[in-house]
């Protein structure tokens, strides 16, 4: 199985023959170099293959530019001495048609197989912006064995820069070197293929950009014209030289070391500095640990924040980088820690409170006994006392709110950078990877139903997400507003449509009056969504919920017969969800209990139901219908406080997640849905 | 370094480089004691139960023990019950962590405390221990020994107190009987 790695992981490898592919939506210039115990690649011939010299014992890399490599490497044939490979990554220039920096082409990926093309390790380079040379991942032997680490490490400086930051001598020739030996080649370079329709690189804004390279491009300018190098690189540096270099420290780079590292970043800076004070290309820079990377990586407008001096104190809370749980896949990774940053902010707000309650409690009973001994009543001795009482209260509370302020800046750290992580089926509407949505080929873990919050931290919300396949209904209160209501069934019934593969996941809708037919239509968009009509009326009620109640039975038979196949042919195994408006409507004793079926043993068998319902229209049905409200999950259109988290029973603040108004994402991604969906039914 | 503490001894749990302890475990191990007379051989099984009750300005704000693994504010969790006690010698059979950097400001104390639930006094248990551990280096910090602890069934172990330099520790060993720690609270209260 292919671990997917994220930046700062590492990952052992299996054996010493290994392939690295790199897939660029652009050509690119790959190269290797070598280094030593301490990391840095020593002056002697034989520790850099380019495409000039592009062969060295155990690595090859290619002639030429191009968007995807293979590049064959034998890390027993290595020389004893050689302790680190780096693989970096560099844009050619020098043809129109080339990109201009990182940031303007699809994230580069790059994957570690056995030469047999067994997936060992992936790694796609995210949050690129201004740079136009990578160290993209880095081979290290640990106590013999050798293992990957995925490092991303950007400069805008270009290769030279890089090179330098490498310790390689005479940095800007070697650069000019590699450069002309690739541009040799051009003439037989593959044209570059079409960019991928999905996948647009997540960038970090412009200005946060520019704010955290300056200092690099301004001391690589210079030498980097002088070297030779392609227009475009002196160009992109000059641009990023209006900024005043003096905002970056460290060099200026952006660092994307694992946080956990910290000394490893240290040494890792302190060589930058050393090496760029030695070449004589960059100004001295104070030798400190690198800027955090959360803020260099994180899209949020914190990219260019300064650096406080007091991350030098290492005790310091950790830097929150999204996926950072337990699980197998970059998905469940993902899930754990939103699980995580949920019980975190229960538990936290229960500490909170209860200091708060307790600090109430002691100053009611020291009144109490102030007030219960007639000589300590009045008199300025009580003044005093009550006083005492007070300020200790507020001590007491103010101190508990530091605490809980000091957490939620925590997590509301970890949550901006976990949210724009989020895959879509994770992610709110408004999160741009719904733009770049694909038909996915398997179910995900969970969908996302809405946000949690808490009083305490009202700015601070847990994406809802509920495990697929859904083990119980779903209820959306329609008591407020009926039409919103409705809306936001849609938009929850699109999302699960959206969360399965194509032709995995039915809807059908019961609107018997016919009310919901306005915020039904985007689900059946312009004849798109081949989607059953809405049944309306009592027929249409009872024909489906006879069809659905039959196929539950059907299938319960066949499990428990142990016969799964022998259901009849051209049984639907599609997961069914029927959405219900205006529940009672329309409904009789007998269509009531069939639906009261369907809520008890649907889920097993891949029924889910959507209720839009009021309770009080049912009312008249009594206490009969009561474990049918119970079993389901209620939501509300509007924010309602009626949902308790699994440890301690917090009142939470629900809020469903809209589409945003204005926007066409919803009706876009059933249209690609449609698109992708083989023909259905009749 | 371990130190085997005596009744009332006191130590602080600031590290020796200055830093305090962010994190504790308190651990208690036991085996069952064979029973003398026919079938000598035999053993009966002994549940014995830690538990730690937060206390704040001496009032209890909250427990954690089998039936409520982790307190409210998650700063105290129980790693689970253990109805029999261990085969072997020497590990912990029941744990304890304590995240101190978290446990909720008004919180001054936490007792600890071990009952045994199935009845059997403290006499019938073979190498029962209550020990500390910094969680953060696996570092013993103190070790209480509760064999030969006579026909008691529950002793209050230890507490650790929140003090103006951080956490410290305090031996108390005060035995008692009961069987949950709802039993103790009389003979927890003189000791805060």
């Amino acid at each position: 199985m292919t671990a997917e790695l994220v930046r700062g992981q590492n990952h052992p490898l299996p054996g010493n023959r290994l392939e690295i592919r790199v897939s660029a939506g652009t050509p690119v210039v790959a190269a290797v170099t070598l280094g030593d115990d301490q990391g840095r690649v020593s002056g002697q011939q034989g520790w850099l293959a380019h495409p000039g010299e592009p062969q060295l014992p155990g690595v090859e890399v290619p002639r030429q530019a191009a968007a995807e490599h293979r590049l064959a490497v034998d890390l027993g044939a290595m020389p004893d001495s050689v302790h680190r490979v780096h693989v970096l990554l560099a844009l050619p220039g020098g043809r129109p048609d080339s990109a201009t920096d990182f940031g303007a082409v699809p994230a580069p990926h790059i994957a570690v197989t056995t030469p047999e093309g067994t997936g060992i390790a992936g790694f796609t380079i995210t949050g690129l912006s201004a740079e136009t040379a990578l160290l993209a991942a880095e081979l290290y032997r640990r106590q013999g064995a050798w293992k990957i680490r995925a490092v991303g490490q950007g400069y805008a400086g270009g290769l030279q820069a890089l090179l330098a930051d490498q310790g390689v001598p005479e940095p800007a020739a070697t650069a000019g070197r590699i450069h002309h030996a690739a541009e040799r080649e051009l003439a037989r370079s593959v044209a570059p293929p079409a960019p991928l329709p999905a996948a647009p690189p997540r960038r970090v804004p412009a200005a946060g950009a520019a704010a955290t390279t300056p200092a690099h491009a301004a001391g690589s300018t210079a030498a980097s014209a002088a070297g030779g190098a392609p227009a475009h690189t002196a160009a992109s540096a000059a641009g990023s030289t209006a900024a005043d270099p003096a905002t970056a420290p460290g060099g200026g780079r952006i660092d994307y070391q694992h946080p956990r590292r910290k000394a490893a970043a240290a040494t890792a800076a302190a060589a930058a500095t050393a090496s760029a004070t030695a070449s004589g290309t960059a100004p001295a820079a104070p030798a400190r640990p690198p800027s955090l990377p959360g803020q260099a990586q994180a899209p949020a407008p914190g990219g260019g924040q300064p650096q406080g001096a007091d991350r030098q104190d290492p005790p310091g809370p950790p830097v929150p980088v999204a996926g950072d749980a337990a699980g197998w896949t970059m998905e469940e990774r993902l899930h754990n820690q939103i699980w995580g940053m949920f019980e975190d902010l229960a538990r936290t707000v229960a500490a909170y409170r209860s200091a708060e309650d307790f600090a109430q409690s002691r100053y009611d009973q020291e009144m109490d006994r102030l007030l219960a001994d007639p000589r300590t009543r009045g008199g300025t001795a009580a003044d005093a006392a009550r006083d005492a009482a007070e300020l200790k209260q507020m001590a007491l509370v103010d101190q508990a709110r530091a605490v809980l302020d000091r957490d939620l800046a925590q997590l509301t750290a970890e949550a901006e950078v976990v949210e724009p992580a989020l895959p879509p089926p994770f992610a709110g509407w408004e999160n741009p990877c719904w733009h770049a949505y694909e038909v996915p080929d398997e179910r995900p873990l969970a969908v996302r139903l809405g946000t949690l919050s808490l009083p305490e931290a009202p700015e601070l919300r847990i994406p809802l997400l509920a495990r697929l396949p859904l083990n119980r209904g779903l209820w959306i209160d329609s008591a407020d507003d009926r039409r919103v209501a409705m809306d936001t069934a849609v938009s929850i019934a699109a999302r699960l449509l959206a969360s399965h593969p194509a032709g995995g996941f039915a809807v059908h809708a019961l609107d018997p009056a016919g009310s919901g037919a306005q915020a039904l239509a985007p689900l059946q968009a312009g004849g798109a969504l081949v989607l059953p009509p809405p049944s309306s009326g009592v027929a249409g009620v009872n024909e489906v919920l006879g069809r659905l109640t039959e196929r539950v039975d059907l299938l319960q038979m066949a499990m428990r017969a142990g016969a799964p196949d022998a259901l009849p042919p051209g049984f639907d195994t599609a997961e069914q969800l029927l959405i219900v408006n205006e529940f009672p409507y329309a409904f009789d004793d007998r269509t009531v209990n069939q639906l009261r079926y369907l809520a008890d043993e649907g889920p097993a068998a891949g029924v889910h139901l959507l209720l839009v319902a009021d309770r009080e229209d049912a009312a008249a049905y009594g206490p009969v219908l009561d474990p049918l409200w119970r079993s389901l999950l209620r939501l509300t259109p509007l924010p309602s406080d009626h949902l308790a988290d699994p440890w301690v029973g917090h009142a939470w603040t629900y809020e469903p997640s809209p589409v945003p108004p204005g926007s066409r994402v919803l009706t876009q991604v059933l249209r690609r849905l449609a698109a992708a969906r083989p023909a259905y039914g009749p | 370094m371990t130190v085997n503490m005596t009744k009332g001894q006191k130590i602080s749990l600031s590290k020796a480089d200055g830093g305090s302890l962010t994190a504790v475990r308190m651990g208690l191990g036991w085996q069952a004691a064979p029973r003398r007379g026919l079938f000598g051989s035999r053993t009966r099984e002994i549940d014995l139960d830690a538990s730690a009750v937060l206390f704040a300005d001496k009032q209890p704000v909250d427990v954690v023990f089998f039936r409520h693994l982790t307190s409210d504010d998650g700063s105290v969790r129980h790693t689970g019950d253990n109805l029999v006690g261990g085969a072997g010698q020497g590990g912990d059979d029941e744990s304890i962590l304590v995240d101190l950097a978290r446990v909720p400001v008004h919180v001054d104390q936490i007792v600890f405390t071990v009952n045994s639930f199935t009845g059997q006094s403290f006499a019938e248990v073979q190498n029962a221990f209550c020990r500390l551990v910094d969680e953060t280096n696996g570092q013993e910090l103190a070790r209480y020994t509760l064999t030969g602890g006579g026909s008691y069934t529950a002793q209050i172990m230890a507490k650790v107190q929140r003090g103006s330099g951080g956490w410290t520790m305090t031996a108390i060993g005060t035995p008692a009987n009961g069987r949950t720690f709802q039993d103790l609270m009389p003979a927890i209260l003189p000791s805060l």
